[in-house]
């Protein structure tokens, strides 16, 4: 016994000065790496497309990220269409995007603007016309055939028409169905998505909306037709390379991304409508 | 500069490429806001010259309600107008909105009390020195009232002109009750938002530019005009 306690001492001992060491090198190194590590920014820009901003997550998300810095940074978020948003981003005007029309956040990053590109989550895009479906597009099979069955009936859509992420993917629609729409039915509106919709109810129209937008509007639209591959609506997040956000930019895009970020996206909409709007599915992109 | 620079050059190219949609929504631009300015002046000419020759209980609170109508705010007018010519609104049944005409009856709205409210202040200042001496030389009432607005011609002609501007510059209204449609209702001011949404800048400035251009040339028209007709007055 005695022998053994006597070997077993001095290896206690080694132990502990060793952990000692470990504890005062690792807390040495720490606060002589802290000083380098930069304090974030007080404030960051986020140019993101008026479906987010209308739909009400950034109003969850953004007090949850700026409330983990303890309120010492503050998203400023300019709500725009894509199109302008990426040029906000090529210009230096904002910090991180948050869009969703895949191509032209690819040509971003390829251009040299922007950094860290990721996937951070999708929607679903809803074809919805009036109550009584003139152009019976609900008895589609996919979203071409809808399309097709809007353009042979001569029935009215109003198209975004601006460029947007929608309307972009409205014309791919239009593209796999060979059609060119064009004539008095097809009403191309210059407007954001909650003016469109407004429009299409109007004049009893058809529109693709993004369920988001649909679903915090009013509006006595109906949903024709929805579930297709080609109604996914991806977002993309972007870091701006130029940006003189750099923490606080890459914070922000960390947060969105983090178990924490993806599960309030994911639970985003659950209370108010029941069922939730965004479904999280971070992803970098290679 | 460099995007000021690229639209000075864009501007030219549009002008000179004989772009069909440019020239039409031009077009329709000076279409609509000419028709709600003539409009404007049918009303508010009458009405404004009343307003100035004549004294009467509350004349004070019309005065008020007319200068606060100046200072609409454009997107009010577009809701109040939306309101009324909507599928569901009291005038649905015109089918309207989204129309010229839509866009023509919200600028009135718009421009009648800017035309107003100036008439009136131009009427006054004439009137007291007029108005007496027109009916002790024997004029009758309707006599005296041109004489008084034939007096404040150059005033009323200030009205005309800063009714005009508020038209054509106007966005929120004709963005409302328009619907900024393709070949139907787009106009410079609803362009200009278009493209910036796009984020193309520099055709948006290059478009703003062209108003600008524009209302210096209706202006001077105007002003020419006035001129002309002030020495023809003269040599009366």
């Amino acid at each position: 016994m005695k022998s053994i306690v006597r070997r077993k001492l001095p290896m206690t001992w080694a132990l502990l000065i060793s952990l000692l060491l470990v504890v005062t090198l690792s807390t040495a190194a720490y606060t002589a790496a802290a000083p380098k590590k930069p304090a974030i920014e007080s404030e960051v820009t986020l140019a993101t497309t008026t479906s987010t901003q209308d739909s009400g997550l950034l109003d969850v998300m953004i007090p949850a990220f700026e409330k983990k810095f303890k309120n010492k940074v503050k998203v400023k978020v300019v709500a725009v269409g894509t199109g302008q948003a990426i040029q906000l981003g090529k210009d230096s005007n904002a910090d991180v995007l948050l869009v969703h029309a895949r191509k032209s956040e690819d040509e971003f990053v390829a251009q040299g603007y922007g950094i860290k590109a990721c996937d951070v989550m999708y929607n679903q895009f809803l074809l919805v016309g009036p109550k009584d479906d003139p152009a019976k597009a609900a008895a589609a099979k996919n979203a071409v055939e809808a399309f097709t069955k809007i353009a042979e009936a001569k029935a009215k859509f109003v198209s975004r028409g601006d460029d947007s992420g929608t309307h972009k993917k409205e014309k791919s629609i239009w593209d796999k169905s060979t059609i060119k729409p064009q004539g008095s039915w097809y009403i191309s509106a210059g407007q954001g998505m909650g003016e469109t919709l407004r429009m299409a109810e109007e004049m009893g129209a058809y529109t693709l909306v993004d369920e988001a937008t649909f679903l915090t509007n009013k509006t006595n639209q109906v949903i024709l037709f929805k579930g297709d591959k080609d109604l996914i609506n991806p977002y993309g997040m972007i870091q701006v390379k130029s940006t003189r956000k750099k923490v606080a930019a890459n914070e922000l895009i960390w947060f969105f991304i983090s178990p924490q970020g993806q599960k309030m996206i994911g639970d985003f909409g659950k209370n108010k409508f029941g069922k939730s709007i965004f479904v999280p599915d971070f992803k970098w992109r290679k | 500069m460099e995007t000021l620079y690229s639209s000075m050059l864009s501007i030219v190219k549009l002008i000179l490429s004989g772009d069909k949609a440019l020239y039409e929504i031009i077009l329709l631009s000076l279409k609509v806001s000419i028709a709600a300015t003539t409009i404007g002046m049918l009303l508010g000419i009458p009405f404004g010259t009343l307003m100035g020759m004549y004294r009467f209980p509350g004349r004070q609170v019309v005065v008020i309600i007319i200068y606060t109508l100046m200072g609409l705010p454009p997107v009010l007018a577009g809701v109040i107008i939306y309101l009324l010519l909507s599928a569901k609104g009291p005038l649905g049944e015109l089918q309207l909105l989204f129309t010229p005409t839509a866009m023509v009856t919200a600028q009135v709205l718009l421009v009648t009390p800017i035309i107003t409210g100036l008439t009136m202040v131009a009427v006054r200042g004439k009137e007291k020195l007029y108005l007496e001496t027109a009916v002790s030389m024997g004029a009758s009432r309707l006599q005296a009232a041109w004489l008084v607005i034939r007096e404040a011609k150059a005033g009323i002609m200030a009205a005309i002109v800063t009714a005009f501007g508020r038209a054509i510059a106007e966005v929120g209204a004709v963005m409302l009750v328009g619907g900024n449609i393709e070949h139907v209702t787009r106009v410079m001011t609803t362009s200009i938002i278009l493209e910036t949404r796009k984020g193309n800048f520099d055709l948006a400035l290059s478009l703003g530019l062209v108003l600008l251009a524009i209302s210096f040339m209706i202006n001077g028209f105007l002003v020419a005009g006035v001129l002309k007709y002030l020495q023809r007055g003269e040599q009366y």
